[in-house]
């Protein structure tokens, strides 16, 4: 299996200031789900963003490679690389309120980036876009199109920028916390929703969470972040059954489990972010030298 | 049983709704709170959860008085506290405190540490309260140093050990917690959660904590009541709600709830 999505060595910095990602490097094969675990402020969601190639202004990459189907996207003209991405690549994005326009109709947020970039006639493109409203589990396509994202439920949102990142038919998918803004059970069904899509069209998946509970119902490999450098980077079930990196297992044991009280929600202890925190400045200190 | 701290009887609460409020009059009101009756003896940690716009924050907004209900009545410590006017709640405010979700819009964020703890405890006439105020960052172990701080200098769970230390510096009988760790890293979340246990314990709080997350209420509640449309649908002690959960909906809820663990079974 090679991968689809292949991140080599990535650094990004605060301009003129530190590192925010240490030399991070992961694969995702098509088909395959990967997740992107760690505290907030580590880089998950920058990781996805430097992909996407929408840093904010104030960080740029300072050197590696982000493999997109064998081609090195840092490599490619900025136009070039622009289009590589939108004809390849799509993101889920976390907040349906803030991603969808409140004052455009749905209909034309998932057909205007096919008519616009990918140049399909309009028919073609609202074709598409029932269908695939359609095969998110929308009950009522034609009525979605023509409403205002405001009329809509948060899971129903969610479902629409679902259906949206599909629509072009990307390899690979990155989502970032998908399902934080959702209920219990509304996540549920829209993280087993996202596993159907993704079998279905066959993508890479990217998936950027904080909560391992996700991570062991829709992930087959994950990477742990820590401070912008991967710590841990192994398949679910090594990681669930014995993970490798103190921190991971810290981690792990602070995250809660309704069926053993006792044993879940211990803080990371203090030793074991020493430990972490060391490591990463030994890690920064070599990246200088050499 | 200890006698009952608050005592709820056929609570309802009606707010108006906005989203269909005509340009010129009225807007009409839409039923959030629907018959609620339970009660929540001293000392006891209760969780309240269900989804969103399950009413559960409503109903905590209730308890503590910052909503008034349409009909139905409240009882604090033996006083029907449901229409009492600002007036008369003031100098019993001291006695139920709410410790907000979000620390950073709940804080103000031009007023120092010892400024924020000191505010409430100036509103209601206590004395020496510099030195209340060094204790209660004691009692959530924030250092002392901090009181000269601002809010946007501290992190995530630093900001809510604030919020937890202004609302025991008054002392308080009862505490209402809405989902003050939902934005927390689990590790902060985890390290929140310890230090309310403690608080309870030491202070012989009763609290009430608002959650969408069972994992949580497991851990710290010892009754559990579940929401859903404005409604009670369950109201048992903590180890029967996970044990035998006899509404549908928390059973719904608790299947829902994805645990760490790639065999566990979740279709």
């Amino acid at each position: 299996m090679s991968a689809y999505l292949s991140v080599r060595n990535l650094s990004v910095v605060l301009r003129g200031g530190p590192r925010l990602l240490r030399s991070v490097s992961l694969d995702v094969a098509v088909g395959e789900v990967h997740g992107l675990v760690g505290e907030s402020g580590a880089g998950k969601s920058m990781i996805g963003k430097a992909i996407l190639g929408i840093l904010p202004r104030a960080v740029e990459i300072a050197e590696g490679e982000i493999m997109l189907d064998g081609t090195d996207l840092l490599r490619l003209p900025t136009g070039e690389r622009r289009r590589q991405i939108g004809a390849s690549a799509a993101l889920i994005p976390q907040d349906p309120m803030t991603a969808l326009n409140p004052s455009h109709r749905i209909g034309g947020q998932i057909t205007d980036r096919l008519v616009d970039i990918l140049k399909w006639s309009r028919a073609d493109a609202r074709a598409r876009a029932l269908e695939l409203l359609s095969e998110v589990h929308i009950p009522d396509p034609e009525r979605v199109m023509a409403s205002y994202p405001h009329e809509l439920s948060g899971g129903m949102r969610q479902r629409v920028l679902i259906a949206s990142a599909f629509a072009a038919e990307p390899r690979l998918i990155i989502a970032d916390e998908p399902t934080t803004a959702l209920d219990v059970t509304v996540q549920k069904q829209i993280l087993r929703l996202i596993g159907e899509m993704q079998a279905r069209h066959n993508t890479a998946l990217l998936f950027v969470t904080h909560d391992l509970g996700v991570v062991s119902k829709v992930c087959q490999s994950l990477s742990v972040l820590y401070a912008g450098m991967i710590v841990e980077d192994t398949d679910v079930r090594s990681f669930f059954t014995g993970p490798a990196h103190a921190y991971s297992a810290a981690l792990l044991a602070a995250t809660p489990k309704y069926t053993d009280p006792q044993a879940s929600l211990t803080p990371v202890p203090a030793d074991v972010i020493e430990a972490v925190t060391a490591e990463v400045e030994a890690f920064e200190a070599r990246w200088r030298r050499g | 049983m200890a006698d009952p701290l608050y005592q709820v009887r056929n609570l309802k609460l009606s707010l108006p709704d906005m989203t269909r409020k005509p340009v010129i009059g009225r807007a009409p009101q839409i039923d959030i709170l629907k018959d609620l009756t339970f009660e929540i003896p001293k000392g006891d940690v209760l969780g309240i959860v269900g989804g969103s716009g399950s009413g559960k924050s409503t109903l905590g907004r209730a308890l503590v008085r910052l909503l008034e209900p349409q009909s139905g009545s409240i009882r604090f410590d033996g006083e029907d506290i449901t229409h009492l006017s600002e007036n008369m709640l003031r100098p019993m405010r001291r006695r139920f405190q709410m410790i907000f979700q979000d620390p950073m819009s709940s804080l103000n964020p031009r007023r120092t540490i010892a400024g924020i703890i000191a505010g409430p405890l100036n509103l209601q006439g206590f004395d020496r309260v510099d030195r209340r105020v060094d204790e209660a960052l004691e009692h959530v172990g924030l250092p002392v140093a901090f009181r000269t701080r601002f809010p946007h200098e501290l992190s995530g769970g630093q900001r809510q050990r604030v919020g937890i230390a202004r609302a025991i510096a008054l002392k308080p009988e009862f505490i209402l917690a809405d989902e003050i760790v939902s934005g927390l890293d689990v590790s902060n979340q985890a390290q929140v959660l310890q230090l309310l246990e403690q608080l309870v314990r030491e202070l012989g709080l009763t609290l009430a904590f608002i959650s969408h997350d069972l994992s949580v209420i497991r851990r710290l509640c010892s009754h559990i009541i579940v929401m859903q449309h404005g409604r009670i649908v369950e109201n048992a002690q903590t180890q029967a709600v996970f044990d035998a959960p006899e509404a549908d909906y928390t059973k719904e809820l608790l299947s829902a709830i994805p645990l760490p663990d790639p065999d566990q079974p979740w279709v």
